[in-house]
């Protein structure tokens, strides 16, 4: 038996007289790993602004199931969204690219570790220790992906690959319960996707999270994920295991051009 | 934690050293008034100018009203030392201009720093002139023709402690959880936010540190050069900060110093050229940015740390 | 309500006057990002051209507006092409320190040449005062409203008409792609400066008209005045920076009319960060939001 983590009812977001994503309802388990896919234009990364509360909703409701109780979302600022443990990447990579790979990490973590004014610009004992933890928990992250020997770079000089490891990992320091990877494949070669298709199934089970992933290639996703859901044109088209999706009929005249 | 401690100390001998050099200068009489008045304005320059370049070039908010909150500390010493005119009482003005500069910076800057770039500049600066023109209308700072004979409760020990004292806690402070808060609201303000962080929050630490920063920087100036009018905290004032934030390279406080020393021993050379001094040094100003854009040392600081870990790790 | 007549109509006359030198201020943000802050002091030079032209060239008035246009509008391209193009590419404080340092260098440079003492301004045209309603009107004020109103209707169709101002407004919304369909970008900044200076010159000549005075500090508050008028206008939109300095004149002679003349300053600076904060890009601007 699954535990529900978010349910998102009825969402409808439209930009003036565009309506971007009409009327769509998903929700997420725990532990699960799931794939959104769709067209270009399709409504993918809209949806994921508006559960990450980065786009106000027209309409709709977000409701998060957490250790303390039900909390909803609705109208709550990106920053609330991510202490309550919903973390993303961007599908264009937003690093805070002047600063250090491990600054990056170290700044997705400020919310779990306390340091108070004092005694950071006084440099008393408890900032040297909240500071090596810090360090230690970064870097313990970073040799996962295989960053320790790019910790002190400016992110700016990674290769576009590690850069997008690097979101990742940035993502994960915020300790999300849930994490949303906004086409982390995009611009890589076939060999790099499957690599990271791979990592990305091991950072789910060992970090014990639900991800969920965008992308508007079929193939990449189908043998990783546990369920999908399809979008086309702002709305759900279908939903299911990878198996239904690709006998689903209305999946294949979107995907096929009514072939 | 030893490389720690050697830097610390080496920073701490540095500023012995600044010290005992400018006072054996002064004890050899090699100092007059003219060249402690540069000195103390250089400090005094730095203090106000590390402050901004911590709003400016780490949290990345464009303010352009450091006057006004400098005017603050200057008329909080300039108005309580005239009855407690003891070195307590100036030190207790300077804590209440940096508390008033506080409040007024949280008003100031809640609504405002939802605001970007320019816009936010063009605010600022028409705050700190709003705090400038009610200073002028009031009786209690004496109007427009401002405080004469503030008690002199600051020599240039003061100013350089409290400069050491600023740069030491603004330093830390930008090397700490907060300041990197402050650099990713700078970097990216919406992955900032996806990633947790309380953005308006972090500016607003960053904007409110600068402006008590600013408080004290008038304070010791009221009480340094003892006379003060509403009129030397204008826009004009707010500008020479930001030049020689500027001049020395946004987001780098080493260049805050470099550019601050620079600029006063230009301003203090100039001084027998009369007329043409300001032509010479506007056109210094536009040279300089021509030729070197980023600002004298762009964003390069200097680091005791790197300096000795540097045999240690090598990077090719 | 004859007082209310009154403070409009010296509202508008100043206001017309912010208006004309927001307008260099919100073409040349619009086109490069930059605030000019030497703008105020080619306003001042076009005074200065003005004064000279009227007593040592004994031009008429019409020729005086006229010549100080060409000539401020000369100015601000070499000013363009000595200070601010080297910096096109780099951080826009830098130009922006450049620019303070320009303004600098025209505020010294002219006291040390003409001597920084305030001077009176020709009569160039004989005052004539009309009484209309009960409210006074003279023909300086009638000339700098009608010349202003005529100067912004001929910027407006040089801007929406002409293949330059189509260059501008293309330059304007992406430099790159302005370039990549063949838009000279230098021609067409240093036109938009040229038309921006000739503006500030105009307003420098009707201003001395209008109060008899010049000095070589008279650019400085007006510049930032006339900048936030821009900034109130929504900077970047011709139309706004007009609006902005009608509204700047009419709150400052309005304040003043009550009684609040020290607060005048304060009250424009009150209202622009109201409006700022009502509407963060100003009342004709747009307000971009960053795409994710």
């Amino acid at each position: 038996m699954t535990s529900r983590l978010l349910d998102a009812q009825e969402l409808v977001k439209s930009f003036g007289g565009l309506t971007a994503v009409a009327n769509v309802s998903v929700h997420f388990d725990r532990n699960e790993l799931v794939g959104l896919i769709g067209p270009n234009g399709a409504g993918k990364t809209t949806l994921f602004n508006l559960l990450t509360g980065e786009t106000p909703l027209t309409s709709g409701s977000i409701s998060l199931y957490t250790d303390q109780g039900v909390q909803t979302l609705n109208g709550k600022k990106p920053a609330q969204i991510a202490q309550a443990g919903i973390s993303r990447t961007f599908q264009n990579i937003r690093l805070f690219k002047d600063l250090s790979v491990l600054d990056n990490v170290k700044i997705a973590m400020t919310n779990h570790y306390q340091e108070g004014f004092l005694t950071s610009v006084f440099r008393l004992p408890k900032f040297y220790q909240t500071e090596a933890a810090m360090a230690q928990a970064a870097h313990e992250l970073l040799k996962i992906f295989d960053l320790t020997a790019v910790a002190d770079q400016p992110a700016r000089n990674l290769p576009y690959g590690t850069q997008r490891r690097l979101e990742i990992v940035r993502a994960l320091a915020t300790k999300p319960s849930l994490l949303f990877l906004d086409e982390p494949a995009a611009g890589m070669n076939p060999e790099e996707t499957a690599d990271l298709t791979q990592l990305i199934r091991q950072i789910q089970r060992d970090f014990h999270i639900t991800v969920v992933l965008i992308e508007h290639d079929m193939s990449l996703v189908m043998n990783v994920v546990e369920r999908l859901y399809v979008l086309e044109h702002g709305g759900l088209l279908a939903s299911g295991t990878p198996d239904e999706i690709q006998r689903d009929p209305a999946v294949i005249k979107a995907y096929l051009g009514g072939a | 934690m030893k490389v720690t401690l050697k830097s610390n100390l080496a920073w701490v001998g540095v500023m012995l050293f600044g010290f005992i050099i400018i006072d054996a200068l002064e004890f050899a009489g090699l100092i007059n008034t003219f060249i402690e008045n540069m000195l103390v304005t250089i400090g005094i320059n730095v203090i106000l100018a590390v402050g901004l370049n911590l709003i400016i070039g780490f949290a990345g908010q464009f303010s352009l009203g450091h006057a006004g909150f400098m005017a603050i500390g200057a008329y909080a010493t300039g108005i309580m030392t005239q009855t407690m005119s003891t070195p307590l009482g100036f030190y207790i003005s300077m804590v209440v201009g940096m508390v008033i500069a506080v409040i007024a910076a949280v008003i100031v800057g809640v609504p405002t720093l939802r605001l970007r770039g320019d816009y936010l500049a063009i605010a600022t600066m028409g705050a700190a002139e709003i705090i400038r023109i009610v200073i002028n209308n009031l009786k209690i700072t004496n109007g427009a023709a401002g405080l004469f004979n503030i008690p002199a409760l600051a020599s240039w020990v003061t100013v350089y402690v409290l400069m050491c004292l600023t740069t030491i806690v603004t330093v830390n402070f930008i090397h700490s959880r907060g300041g990197r808060a402050v650099m990713a609201v700078r970097e990216d303000e919406l992955a900032a936010g996806a990633m947790g962080i309380n953005t308006t929050r972090w500016k607003l630490a960053a904007f409110v540190f600068g402006a008590a920063t600013a408080a004290i920087g008038g304070s010791l100036h009221a009480a340094y050069i003892q006379t003060i009018a509403p009129g030397d905290f204008n826009i004009m004032a707010s500008i020479a900060i930001l030049i020689i934030v500027v001049l020395g390279g946004v987001g780098s406080i080493t260049g805050t110093f470099v550019a601050a020393v620079v600029l006063g021993a230009l301003d203090t050379i100039l001084q027998n050229f009369g007329t043409v001094r300001m032509i010479i040094y506007s056109l210094a100003l536009i040279l300089i940015m021509i030729f070197k854009p980023a600002g004298l040392l762009g964003t390069w600081e200097f680091s005791f740390r790197r300096w000795l870990t540097k045999g240690a790790v090598t990077h090719d | 309500m004859q007082t209310f007549g009154q403070q409009l109509v010296n509202g508008l006359s100043l206001g017309s006057i912010y208006a004309l030198l927001a307008l260099g201020y919100t073409m040349v943000y619009g086109i490069i990002k930059l605030i000019n802050f030497a703008h105020g002091d080619i306003y001042m030079l076009g005074a200065f051209w003005g004064y000279y032209s009227l007593r040592a060239f004994h031009f008429n008035f019409l020729m005086a507006l006229c010549s100080a246009m060409v000539v401020c509008a000369v100015l601000g391209v070499v000013i363009e092409y000595f200070a601010y193009r080297p910096l096109r590419h780099s951080p826009r404080i830098t130009a922006l320190i450049t620019a303070i340092g320009v303004s600098f260098l025209l505020e010294n440079g002219m006291s040390a040449l003409v001597g920084a003492n305030a001077r009176s301004f020709p009569q160039a045209l004989p005052v004539v005062t009309y009484h209309w309603l009960g409210i006074r009107v003279s023909n300086i004020q009638l000339l700098i409203l009608i010349t202003a109103c005529l100067l912004m209707a001929l910027l407006e169709l040089i801007i929406k008409r002409t293949k330059m101002g189509k260059a501008m407004r293309a330059v304007s919304v992406d430099p790159e792609a302005a370039q990549l369909v063949g838009i000279n970008l230098n021609h067409t900044i240093s036109f938009t400066f040229a038309l921006g200076s000739a503006m500030a010159g105009a307003a420098g000549v009707l201003i001395g008209l209008y109060y008899n005075s010049i000095d070589p500090l008279m650019g400085m508050t007006p510049g930032i005045k006339a900048f936030v008028a821009a900034v109130i206008g929504g900077i970047g939109s011709v139309p706004g920076a007009s609006l902005g300095g009608f509204i700047i004149g009419i709150l400052e002679t309005g304040v003043q009319a009550v009684g609040l003349s020290a607060y005048k300053d304060a009250v424009v600076y009150f209202v622009l960060i109201v409006i700022l904060l009502v509407m963060p890009a100003g009342i004709f601007g747009h307000n971009r939001r960053e795409k994710v």
